[in-house]
């Protein structure tokens, strides 16, 4: 006990070191309700097969690293509907309409893809932008119907996730070029609109992997630099100050919403433009009214990733890790319905943790503090200090 | 030897780059009122707030009835009977005024709560005490001085017997404010006793026993107050003399700034205009004070001047430019500065650091912006120059957290900002509120400053002290009309409070359109 003690408190200071600059308390939380969700999910699984719930674990914890590859390009889509969610929270808007956004991004890309007909190298680019204009689009009405006729972003979200997705889908069924009946999917994509690979044998991670993380970076240095960043903060923060200091309220709304949908859009077209590992075909997609998973997932790396972009990058490799991993454990029997309960739970059981993070460090605090000063006057100095940097670490213990 | 309900001994609270209580010891009699003063940011608020434990102290100890306590969290503090209303409120906005009071305790029987219960002790305590309230009322629709009554109920409910009131009166009107004092009296009368922050020497000298004095985080003393005065006070707090009388020159009003022509608000609460066909012309050089009590249409006034609110009716021009539509940036850039009614929810951004809070109204001008970016060098600099300038104390300097400033300090970085800003108009509402009295010696001086330098002042205090010392002509306001247009050299504090009850009024001269 006494060195798993030690062991925790020098990994804390190593942590302290990288998160110098980012916020440390949010760091901790991160890594703590990750730690709770994990936990959690292993009761699940020792539940659900106890004999190989180990070896199960072992696969979710661990199998990602054996396949980095598939970790990055799951990881894509994700990471841009998590910016997406995460930047639109900045401003104090929940957009949970990531997914109809997602589709929509999905379905002016594929468009794109078969309809225009350019060369190499540029096709795809054009593609891409494509999607992000489509999901842009779907952002704008939500933002608009909040900024000039108040209508709650939420409400006007989840509608057009319904009507995008229905839209797309007869869309895709209308178009005889898009749309092959037989296999009840989307044709392939000509080459010349697909994303590079990044040249991983073995695995379809592409260049929409760096441009995410890139858009991740530079929404980082929005936030954080610019006076667009500084009055979406304020607009988020208390937005009755930011009215008083005539910052255009209606407009960022609008703006937020638009750029929030962008990345959203983005995500549909990394995924659908990724290439494929088998010459001559690419990802398809399949209309089957159903909304994009990828869309609420967003909302969880978001939540996980405080919102802020650089912990939504991280946010997003982690979960794509789990979901990667979690693939594995049918080499130990379980069902893909099991374990994708069981990383649905890690997922949401984390950013839920995450919520709840404060009113569990304090609770603990208060514990120890209480226990603390009963037996020893001599570690209350310590444990203090560590109280005063209002990190929660002491949950390891 | 004397017997103590509470003792705080060798008190000691540090936070990140302060220490705000530097070993102080406080003792408090069974039945007695004992105030609490010193400057902003003294640590006033933390040491009462250790007490009611919101925070834990680093060093020294609580007791009660002379037995050592641990108070870990407010529920502690309740079940040792201490009670405390805040500096801020800390009420549900949108619950009710009885679900506010009972929450956390409501009675309840097999899971139920017991509302009939509830309600007809809340009612009966009400009537005792003369705290008025409307049981169903939700909170963020009544008035502060409701609201206020509301945590004062919430104590007594609980049956609190130590009362803790952190700047009670600075949000109150002059009425108000001696209603409060009489039920602390009385409440004192029955045993309770009571520990009073405020800034104002009179309620000191009115209604306390004894008062300990901080400085800086330190202890000064206790004094008892009939042995003491308000000069001595003073001298203790803030360790110079403070001159309750401001120095100011004639005024020499020049053009003519702001003109409010037949201007009418409408109101939020009920159907009628707040503000109805009100005119009135504001010259450089001039500070004039709208005077009143609260709830007769200033705030209305003032939201249709700065921006805030949209009048529906009449003009409004400044420097004869006509800007009854425009925006509230327009405004600012035309020359407005505005320090506003309610600090938190307009003035500051509270998650935002002290030196971001700075530049609220400004980050988007050359000096701290350049293609988008923000020049933080350039904003560090100039929040370090108006920290120095307006003595705004705190933690961390620029890069404290403004929600972790004391009240006093809040505000002074907000007039800061305001006076600092180039204008030609400073609206200032209730600028002095919650500040001590050497803070409040020189934002008076800053707005006699402002005026000489050439600039129109609006004024809104329900200070008659204030009204009176620091105006050039004073504006009575009544239910939404102007009622008297006075000169505070000519008229004493009884015939003002007679315009502002509704008693007396002036026929005003018409004033015929601006041109
Ligand atoms: N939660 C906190 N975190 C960091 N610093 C704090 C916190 N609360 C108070 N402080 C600092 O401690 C000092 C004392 O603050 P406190 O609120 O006790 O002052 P006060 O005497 O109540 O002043 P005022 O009259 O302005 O209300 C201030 O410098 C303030 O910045
Ligand atoms: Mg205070």
């Amino acid at each position: 006990m006494q060195d798993k003690n030690d062991f925790t408190r020098n990994k804390r200071f190593s942590f302290k070191q990288i998160a110098a600059k980012l916020n440390f308390s949010s760091l901790t939380s991160a890594l703590l309700a990750i730690l709770l969700g994990l936990i959690f999910g292993f009761f699940v699984m020792l539940f659900a097969m106890p004999a190989n719930a180990l070896a199960g674990f072992r696969y979710i914890a661990f199998g990602g690293f054996s396949r980095l590859g598939d970790v990055f390009y799951f990881a894509t889509p994700i990471l841009m509907t998590g910016l997406s969610v995460g930047f639109a929270f900045k401003m104090g808007l929940f957009n949970i309409g990531a997914s109809g956004q997602y589709t929509m991004g999905m379905f002016f890309a594929l468009y794109a893809g078969f309809m225009w007909d350019l060369p190499n190298g540029i096709h795809w680019i054009a593609a891409v932008l494509a999607g992000m204009v489509g999901g842009m689009l779907w952002g704008f009405i939500p933002g608009f119907f909040k900024a000039l006729l108040n209508v709650n972003e939420v409400i006007t979200s989840i509608m057009f996730n319904y009507i995008g997705m229905y839209l797309v889908d007869m869309w895709v069924r209308g178009s005889s070029t898009m749309y092959n009946s037989t296999i009840t999917r989307t044709n392939y994509l000509p080459q010349s609109a697909q994303i590079p690979s990044l040249g991983i044998t073995g695995s379809n991670v592409n260049y929409g992997i760096v441009l995410a993380i890139l858009i991740g970076i530079i929404l980082h240095i929005v936030l954080q630099k610019t006076t667009f960043g500084y009055e979406l903060k304020a607009t988020g923060y208390n937005k009755h100050a930011a009215e008083y200091a005539g910052m255009k309220g209606k407009t960022n709304i609008i703006i937020t919403m638009m750029i929030a949908g962008a990345l959203s859009g983005l995500g549909g077209a990394f995924m659908i433009l990724a290439p494929s590992g088998i010459p001559g075909s690419s990802m398809t997609y399949e209309p089957v009214n159903i909304i994009a998973a990828n869309g609420f997932n967003g909302i969880a790396v978001a939540l996980l990733g405080n919102s802020n972009p650089i912990g939504i990058i991280f946010s997003a490799l982690f979960i794509s890790h789990l979901q990667r991993g979690g693939t594995l454990t049918n080499l130990v029997g379980y069902k893909p319905e099991i374990i994708d309960v069981v990383i649905a739970i890690i997922i949401y059981f984390s950013a839920f943790a995450m919520i709840m993070n404060a009113a569990i460090g304090e609770f603990i605090k208060k514990r120890i503090k209480k226990t603390d000063s009963d037996i020893i006057e001599d570690t209350t100095e310590e444990l203090n200090v560590t109280d005063a940097s209002n990190n929660n670490s002491k949950e390891a213990e | 030897m004397e017997k103590y309900i509470i003792e705080m001994i060798n008190i000691t609270k540090v936070f990140p780059g302060i220490v705000a209580n530097d070993n102080i010891t406080l003792r408090l009699k069974k039945g007695e009122i004992h105030a609490l003063l010193g400057e902003n940011g003294a640590g006033k608020s933390t040491l009462m707030s250790v007490l009611f434990g919101l925070y834990q102290p680093d060093g020294g100890e609580i007791r009660k009835n002379g037995e050592v306590v641990h108070i870990n969290n407010p529920n502690d503090a309740n079940d040792l009977g201490i009670g405390m209303v805040h500096q801020h409120f800390k009420l549900v906005e949108i619950f009710t005024v009885l679900d506010n009071i009972i929450l956390g305790v409501e009675p309840s029987k097999m899971g139920f709560i017991q509302k009939k219960e509830a309600r007809e002790k809340v009612l009966k305590l009400s009537e005792k005490y003369g705290l008025k309230i409307d049981p169903d009322a939700v909170i963020e629709d009544i008035t502060v001085g409701m609201q206020q009554r509301v945590e004062i109920l919430k104590m007594l409910y609980r049956e609190n017997e130590i009362l803790i009131f952190d700047e009670p009166t600075a949000v109150l009107t002059p009425q108000e404010i001696s209603e409060l004092l009489q039920t602390m009296r009385n409440f004192a009368n029955e045993g309770k006793s009571i520990l009073f922050i405020t800034h104002k020497l009179n309620e000191i000298m009115a209604v306390a026993d004894r008062c300990t004095v901080l400085r800086k985080g330190k202890l000064v003393g206790t004094v008892d107050v009939k042995d003491t005065t308000k000069e001595e006070l003073s001298r203790m707090m803030v360790g110079r003399d403070v001159s309750f009388r401001v120095e100011k020159k004639e005024k020499k009003p020049g053009e003519v700034v702001l003109s409010v022509r037949n201007l009418s608000v409408p109101s939020k609460t009920h159907k009628k205009d707040a503000v109805k066909n009100v005119s009135f012309d504001i010259r450089s050089g001039e500070i004039v004070c709208i005077a009143g009590i609260d709830g007769n249409g200033q705030t209305e006034l003032v939201g249709a001047i700065t921006g805030l609110e949209k009048a529906s009716g009449g003009r409004i021009f400044l420097n004869g430019k006509d800007i009854t539509k425009a925006t509230i940036r327009k405004r600012s850039i035309e020359g407005i500065s505005h320090i506003p009614e309610d600090r938190h929810k307009h003035g500051l951004v509270l998650d935002y650091k002290l030196e971001e809070n700075l530049v609220l109204q400004r980050y988007w001008q050359p000096e701290f912006q350049s293609k988008g970016f923000i020049k933080f060098d350039a904003v560090r600099k100039y929040a370090n120059k108006l920290i120095d300038k307006f003595d705004i104390r705190s933690g961390q300097g620029p890069i404290t957290i403004a929600r972790s400033m004391s009240g006093g300090n809040q505000q002074k970085a907000i007039i800061a900002r305001e006076i600092d800003k180039k204008h030609d108009l400073l609206v200032a509402v209730q600028p002095t509120r919650g500040l001590d009295v050497g803070a409040i010696e020189y934002v008076h001086k800053q707005l006699v400053e402002t005026r000489d330098a050439g600039k129109a002042v609006l004024l809104v205090s329900f200070e008659l002290d204030e009204v009176m010392n620091v105006s050039d002509r004073i504006l009575v306001m009544y239910e939404g009309e102007i009622v008297g247009d006075l000169d505070p050299k000519k008229v004493t504090v009884q015939e003002l409070g007679l315009y502002m009850s509704g008693a007396k009024r002036d026929q005003l001269k018409e004033i015929n359109d601006a041109g």
